[in-house]
């Protein structure tokens, strides 16, 4: 087996397992890549920290009722929470003085902690749902699923419903495209449009709310605002166009999934972790060579106009 | 002459407290109207309400005789240049092409006509050369030049247009009056948020003078006087005496010239 043989197939040496990983971070990482660069663009970063933290009373509220951690309840569930902390925040920072980012920080630190509550008190250690799943998430346990047969293999059932809903959030943003991008450029012209932007907030927010759900038990609350964020900043950095923005985001996306899968294998450690760590190091590179306004650019510019001026002053 | 904008009784409030009450106003077509008031005196929320943006607590409007819905598509709104995120990653074509969608709608696809619309409003305010660029890299004349020809794109009736002469330089300034001009003799009607009293009177067919409530509407001529200009303003503003005597002089002249 050759070197570069080695090193492609080393993360899926051995079963499919590795395969179902790489999918499942890519499609978890996708959507959120997409709809980040929304966010970041609308200034809306922590929104998604937000819904990301309060689908936990949501989860909690449907299993108890269904008692079944597989069942769709529980993501119809954690949205329909998600969506309610963006309505609590805006009610709270349009009908009283206090403002957006204050109310942010009311709205969800009080679910989570309900949500935290709730497990303690009725769920107890008999789930899945403990705290340290909460927190990052756990890709691997996707193969513990229920698995459905498709063109020869087992899938597990989290991954397809994972896909389900990255194609939806895929057909949204084509769909909408006009509709976020003015809106978030400038919601007094669409409104002078008659399109009122409100309802494009929650049209997003609930999309975003969908994904982040669908992603929780993957990556957990915290390190969703990662992929959300980290992408769009990256991608960003790198151009002033919109599409071109949201390409480099998936890009982003997909990289930082392949990354992750190598830092796996190598330390046998947290995948929803190790992609954020991947995504950072892209950012930075980004920070570096970003052919808009690349620190590396900077320093050259710098160093020539510095010579520039040593000449001219010798000269003068 | 028939009338661009009616309004009656409109009345804005912003948490429960009045900001706008009982503007009784008829727009005729064709005039270049300014609104000037201290600040606080609700010009950019007049306009904003009248444009649906903000919502109206009282009272109605009414554009060229019918609800605003109706004629929504004829009417064009110009926010402050500071309203939006000039970092945004879209090029100047972009911004200007947004001026299509209204009547494009949000879904269906710009095509060569759009562009076209598009390329000749740019080339009108002489930003046509930077149509590639990202909006970011502007001057705050050139993206007031951007705002404009995005409103040229809409291609209404009738415009309302939120400070344009703010933060801008004299040839901008210029080439917005001279389209502004341009438009009027087009028939179209044009309301301008403006906040500098030495130019009002020299820009604008009429005048209407807010501070919370409409202390007065008319022709520049009769409406842009010491008294009118003292009760909009209240003592508070220094300057006022100064051009008080302006307005005073701009009167004997105008009834001068205007005597035939």
């Amino acid at each position: 087996m050759s070197f570069i043989e080695y090193v492609l197939t080393r993360p899926f040496a051995g079963s499919d397992n590795g395969l179902w990983y790489l999918l499942m971070a890519f499609s978890v990482a996708l959507p959120c890549s997409l709809l980040g660069c929304f966010l970041l663009l609308r200034r809306m970063a922590l929104i998604g920290d937000a819904i990301s933290h309060s689908v936990l009373p949501g989860i909690v509220f449907a299993f108890l009722l269904v008692k079944d951690l597989s069942s769709p309840w529980l993501l119809i569930g954690a949205a329909l929470s998600g969506l309610f902390v963006t309505v609590l925040i805006e009610l709270i920072h349009t009908k009283t003085r206090v403002k957006q980012d204050a109310a942010i920080g009311i709205s969800f630190t009080t679910l989570f902690a309900l949500g935290v509550l709730m497990v303690s008190v009725f769920v107890g250690k008999q789930t899945d749902l403990d705290i340290d799943c909460v927190i990052s998430g756990e890709m691997t346990h996707i193969i513990y699923y229920d698995s459905v047969s498709l063109f020869g293999k087992e899938v597990p059932e989290p991954l397809l419903i994972s896909y389900g809903v990255t194609a939806l959030t895929l057909i949204f943003l084509l769909i909408f495209f006009r509709v976020l991008t003015l809106s978030s450029f400038d919601a007094g012209l669409m409104a002078s449009f008659g399109v009122n932007p409100k309802v494009v907030h929650y049209l997003l927010m609930a999309v975003l709310s969908l994904v982040v759900v669908t992603s929780f038990q993957a990556v957990g609350a915290i390190l969703v605002i990662a992929l959300l964020i980290i992408p769009a900043a990256s991608a960003y950095l790198c151009t002033h166009r919109l599409k071109v923005m949201l390409l480099l985001a998936a890009a982003h996306a997909a990289l930082s999934s392949i990354a992750a899968m190598y830092i796996y294998v190598s330390f046998n450690c947290s995948i929803s972790s190790a992609m954020v760590v991947a995504g950072l190091g892209l950012f930075c590179l980004a920070w570096l060579f970003g052919p808009v306004d690349g620190l590396i650019w900077k320093w050259k510019r710098r160093y020539l106009l510095a010579e520039t001026y040593d000449l001219a002053d010798r000269d003068g | 002459m028939s009338t661009a904008l009616e309004t009656h009784d409109l009345t804005v409030t912003y948490d429960k407290k009045p900001v706008l009450y009982g503007i009784d106003l008829e727009i005729p077509q064709g005039q270049l109207v300014g609104i000037i008031g201290p600040n606080g005196a609700g010009k950019s929320t007049f306009i904003k309400s009248v444009m649906g943006v903000l919502p109206v607590t009282g009272g109605w409007v009414k554009v060229f005789g019918e609800p605003l819905a109706k004629n929504i598509t004829r009417v064009g709104y110009v926010p402050q240049r500071g309203s939006v995120d000039w970092d945004f990653p879209v090029t100047v074509m972009d911004v200007a092409l947004q001026g299509t969608y209204g009547k494009l709608g949000m879904f269906r696809r710009v095509g060569k006509k759009e562009r076209k619309i598009a390329s000749e409003a740019l080339d009108k305010v002489g930003m046509l050369d930077y149509a590639k660029r990202q909006i970011g890299n502007l001057s705050g004349g050139q993206q007031q030049r951007v705002f404009l020809a995005r409103a040229i794109a809409q291609d209404c009736d009738l415009y309302f247009m939120d400070e344009p002469f703010v933060g801008v330089d004299a040839a901008t300034e210029s080439a917005i009056i001279t389209l502004l001009q341009e438009m009027r003799a087009k028939g179209k009607t044009v309301v301008v948020v403006h906040h500098d009293l030495q130019t009002a009177p020299e820009y604008f067919d009429m005048l209407m003078l807010l501070n919370m409530r409409l202390v007065a509407f008319g022709p520049t001529s009769e409406v842009f006087t010491k008294e009118i200009l003292q009760k909009t303003y209240g003592g508070k503003l220094t300057i006022l005496s100064e051009i008080a005597t302006e307005a005073a002089k701009n009167d004997l002249t105008k009834t001068h010239s205007k005597t035939p």
